[in-house]
């Protein structure tokens, strides 16, 4: 059984194709680097598995179950998690307020207008479960808006997590982080179980090449190479289009 | 401190037809009351959900001119609000099927054609609505045995369900439901990642709010005991959705005092001033330049200030 199934997926802006035929397949619990220059198409790749986009052809499979058609928040109801490149958090909720949030999504309480949230204890405890579990029980009480970029990042990662995700796809997790918020991140990334499958898009070689197992190259919206960090480092077209020999 | 403010306010407002000994000044409250609750409703949405409606005079209306056509058919009072708040139920879901199909500017241009459909149809479908002319009703119900006919009496349930609209969204806002309605707000697309159902939300919220500016639109019929085109106009919508704007979007107090900025204007300074509408749109202007997040969180803000 695959964790993600991506099979001949094309999607185009008028006369831009922006993805190519895309085929991708990710084991359970595989730790998968998509890597390409900038425009490559990777963040569309994202937003065509999450449903933010609808592809013209070809198909998406979580676990075996064809998601092509399903809206996004059907499929983060079937185990898809997701942090974006560009923060995307609630400004003027505090942290505690964007992870509990975040665990509502996949609750039938969401719908509930008679009931206070804030009286909802095991959601509460279990959102100050999730930002202790990424050290930001400190700032639980604090608006996003009050937070460093380092923090927001993790932030991002903490509302994805809380969701308990069985496949997550994180888009470039180390973006305008410092060399030691970075090593925070990775650590917290590495520590993730393996019972979730990660497929992330990073630039940051030094830090992603460590984390993958397997890695994808895009480029102009087409899977170039793919395979074992050596094979990919070692590969032609690696360096053509990295180094532009 | 709060529950003392809120105590005594209830205490000003319950006894107020007791020591305000003018019917006119009761009048005006009852006034600046149920148009507290047609602003609360547009602060469901302009507030909360961030879809701002220059259409909603239109469920006002409709609400008014329901309840006139069903009350002058020789129906009870229970059967024109119950009928009333029905079909504005069914034209709210209407309007938010149509508006929903945009967001920001969209949302607003969607809305004021709405609105302007309403007051097309109150204006010329005269077999209908009486066109300019308007629709009379006779009489006000007696709840209880209580009747409404006089001002104090009309203030009083008024105020009940000034009371009830203000504590449903007391508890709409504080509810997982409202956390859902400012999410949409704040990140659409992050809500639709978390696997929220944006649509839906925004939709019940509109019907939500579309329920109560029917309520303020009953409660506008009866004030008058008419309802004309005047009533959905696009210049109703606009000072209603002023009220909240001046007051504050997104808080509770906010709609409240907006609403009884302008019909304290509108009533007391036009009764001075021929051109009361040049007294208001300065007074918006210094909201706006002093204040441009509202006169409560305006307040709110100087006092933490100080």
């Amino acid at each position: 059984m695959t964790a993600l199934a991506v099979r001949e997926l094309q999607k185009s802006f008028g006369g831009l194709q922006v993805t190519s035929r895309v085929n991708l397949t990710v084991e359970p619990g595989e730790r998968r680097l998509i890597i390409g220059p900038n425009g490559a198409g990777k963040t569309t790749l994202f937003n065509l598995i999450t449903g933010e986009l609808a592809p013209d052809g070809g198909s998406i499979s979580l676990f075996e179950r064809d998601i092509t058609r399903l809206p996004g928040r059907r499929r983060t109801h079937l185990g898809i998690g997701r942090t974006y490149q560009i923060i995307t958090l609630f400004p003027r909720e505090t942290l505690l307020r964007n992870v509990t949030l975040s665990l509502l999504g996949l609750s039938p309480l969401r719908w509930n207008p008679l009931v206070r949230l804030d009286a909802q204890a095991a959601l509460v405890a279990q959102a100050r479960g999730v930002l202790a579990r990424l050290g930001l029980e400190a700032l639980a009480e604090r608006p996003v808006a009050e937070t460093s970029y380092g923090e927001r990042r993790r932030v991002e990662i903490a509302m994805a997590l809380a969701q308990a995700p069985r496949v997550l796809l994180l888009d470039e997790p180390f973006a305008g982080l410092s060399i030691e918020e970075r090593r925070d991140v990775l650590a917290l990334v590495d520590g993730i179980p393996r019972d979730v499958t990660i497929v992330m898009i990073e630039h940051d070689m030094d830090v992603a090449l460590d984390f993958a197992e397997r890695i994808t190259v895009l480029h102009f919206g087409e899977v170039v190479v793919e395979g074992t960090r050596a094979d990919v480092v070692a590969h032609p077209r690696t360096r053509e289009i990295y180094l532009g020999e | 401190m709060r529950r003392v403010a809120l105590a005594a306010a209830l205490a000003v407002l319950a006894t107020l037809p007791l020591w305000l000994t003018s019917t006119y000044y009761v009048n005006i409250t009852s006034q600046i009351l149920f148009y507290a609750i047609f602003a609360l409703a547009i602060n469901v949405l302009a507030g909360y959900a961030g879809l701002v409606s220059l259409g909603h005079a239109g469920l006002f209306g409709i609400a008014g001119y329901a309840a006139a056509k069903i009350l002058t058919g020789g129906h009870a009072h229970a059967a024109g609000i119950a009928g009333a708040l029905a079909i504005t139920l069914v034209a709210s879901a209407a309007f938010a099927v149509l508006a929903l199909r945009g967001t920001g500017l969209g949302f607003v241009m969607i809305t004021v054609a709405l609105g302007q459909i309403v007051w097309g149809v109150a204006y010329r479908w005269i077999s209908l609505t009486n066109g300019d002319n308007g629709i009379n009703i006779s009489g006000r119900p007696s709840p209880l045995g209580l009747s409404l006919a006089t001002p104090a009496g009309f203030y009083w349930a008024t105020l009940v369900v000034f009371l009830l609209a203000v504590a449903s969204m007391w508890v709409f806002v504080g509810s997982p439901f409202g956390a859902s309605v400012r999410g949409t707000r704040d990140q659409a697309r992050r809500m639709n990642a978390l696997g929220y159902h944006v649509w839906m939300i925004r939709f019940l919220a509109f019907l939500f709010s579309g329920f109560w500016s029917g309520v303020a639109g009953v409660l506008y019929l009866y004030y008058n005991q008419f309802v004309s085109p005047q009533a959905v106009a696009l210049t109703a919508s606009a000072e209603a959705l002023l009220m909240v704007i001046a007051g504050g979007t997104g808080t509770l107090l906010g709609p409240i005092v907006g609403a009884g900025l302008v019909v304290v204007v509108k009533n007391v300074a036009s009764a001075y001033i021929e051109r009361w509408n040049f007294v208001l749109g300065a007074i918006f202007v210094a909201i706006v330049v002093f204040m441009p997040e509202g006169l409560v969180p305006g307040f709110l803000r100087l006092v933490r200030r100080s």
